[in-house]
């Protein structure tokens, strides 16, 4: 099957400090038909300024989709979540949660805070690897995304 | 396989008033490996209502994910899931809108009111199928839903 890209890029910004997970991530997305651009920051402020675009991201565009682990650095995953669903110009941008917890108090924690979906890591490298092209058969080829917004209000 | 899926049945409602589209989608997740109860409502007030185990439905269980179209009678499916998302008993369910819009403002407007995602229903009928098996196969057998029985007021 032919995809014909008809939109710019798809932006994907994953916020994961594990190398190997962003290892897997980033090949199985790279194997990807799809045309998308592959972003990634190692802790949660690093997150956080990439999507108001400061510090060293003033020239990055706002992602299409976040992929987030919840145990990162500095500032965790659900702090990041909180934020980016109470901040008008950032709340339409889909949260997947990606996170080795499969405790309940985080599951039901993460959709409180409008997560858009949650998704435990599988251990088995394989398995991880076929989850993530789940994840963009899923939200990059059969679901909408939100339109990029082009105004800068808040 | 997530645990919470792994033992008990899951709980989808599918607010859906076109009969056509509601036979596809039943028919498309026929063959899940996942044990599924799938439950349906013809019009946003039943929606609400089922929701809030009232009027009809007082025994009903809790829907583990929704499934809502836009365009629904007596109540609009955007007003369906602004109700769904303000309520904090409710607010935590994931809902899957799919509709017929491929519209931006509508897009636009259900991601700004907390939608999970969007997906537009495709005209052709194995299409549609098909759009059916990727939520199955996204929602059912990756995704992890909300835990079943979610403690009142928690947060």
């Amino acid at each position: 099957m032919e995809i014909v890209p008809i939109r710019p890029p798809v932006e994907i910004l994953l916020g994961e400090d594990n190398p190997g997970d962003v290892y897997i991530v980033r090949s199985s997305l790279t194997d990807s038909k799809l045309h998308h651009n592959f972003y990634q920051v190692n802790d949660g402020e690093a997150v956080m300024a990439y999507l108001h675009q400061e510090q060293g991201y003033q020239n990055v565009t706002l992602p299409d989709l976040i992929l987030l682990d919840l145990n990162l650095p500095k500032k965790n995953g659900f702090e990041v979540l909180e934020e980016i669903k109470a901040d008008l110009k950032l709340k339409t941008i889909p949260v997947v949660i990606l996170t080795s917890s499969n405790a309940e108090q985080d599951i039901l924690r993460s959709y409180q805070l409008c997560a858009n979906s949650y998704i435990v890591k599988p251990s088995d490298y394989f398995v991880f690897f076929q989850a993530i092209k789940n994840i963009e058969i899923f939200w990059l080829n059969l679901a909408k995304l939100p339109p990029k917004l082009v105004s800068n209000s808040n | 396989m997530s645990l919470s899926q792994s033992n008990q049945a899951l709980d989808i409602l599918l607010c859906e008033d076109n009969l056509g589209d509601v036979y596809i989608i039943t028919n498309a997740l026929r063959e899940s490996q996942i044990k599924y109860n799938l439950n349906h409502v013809t019009n946003g007030e039943a929606a609400m209502a089922y929701l809030q185990q009232q009027e009809d439905y007082p025994t009903v269980p809790r829907p583990d994910l929704v499934l809502l179209d836009l365009n629904l009678p007596k109540k609009p499916g955007l007003e369906v899931l602004q109700a769904i998302k303000s309520d904090p008993n409710l607010k935590a369910i994931p809902v899957i809108i799919l509709t017929s819009s491929k519209a931006e403002q509508d897009i636009l407007k259900c991601y700004q009111h907390y939608a999970s995602c969007f997906v537009t229903k495709p005209f052709d009928f194995e299409e549609f199928a098909s759009a059916i098996k990727k939520i199955e196969n996204f929602w059912l057998n990756l995704v992890q839903l909300p835990p079943k029985f979610a403690p009142h007021g928690s947060s």
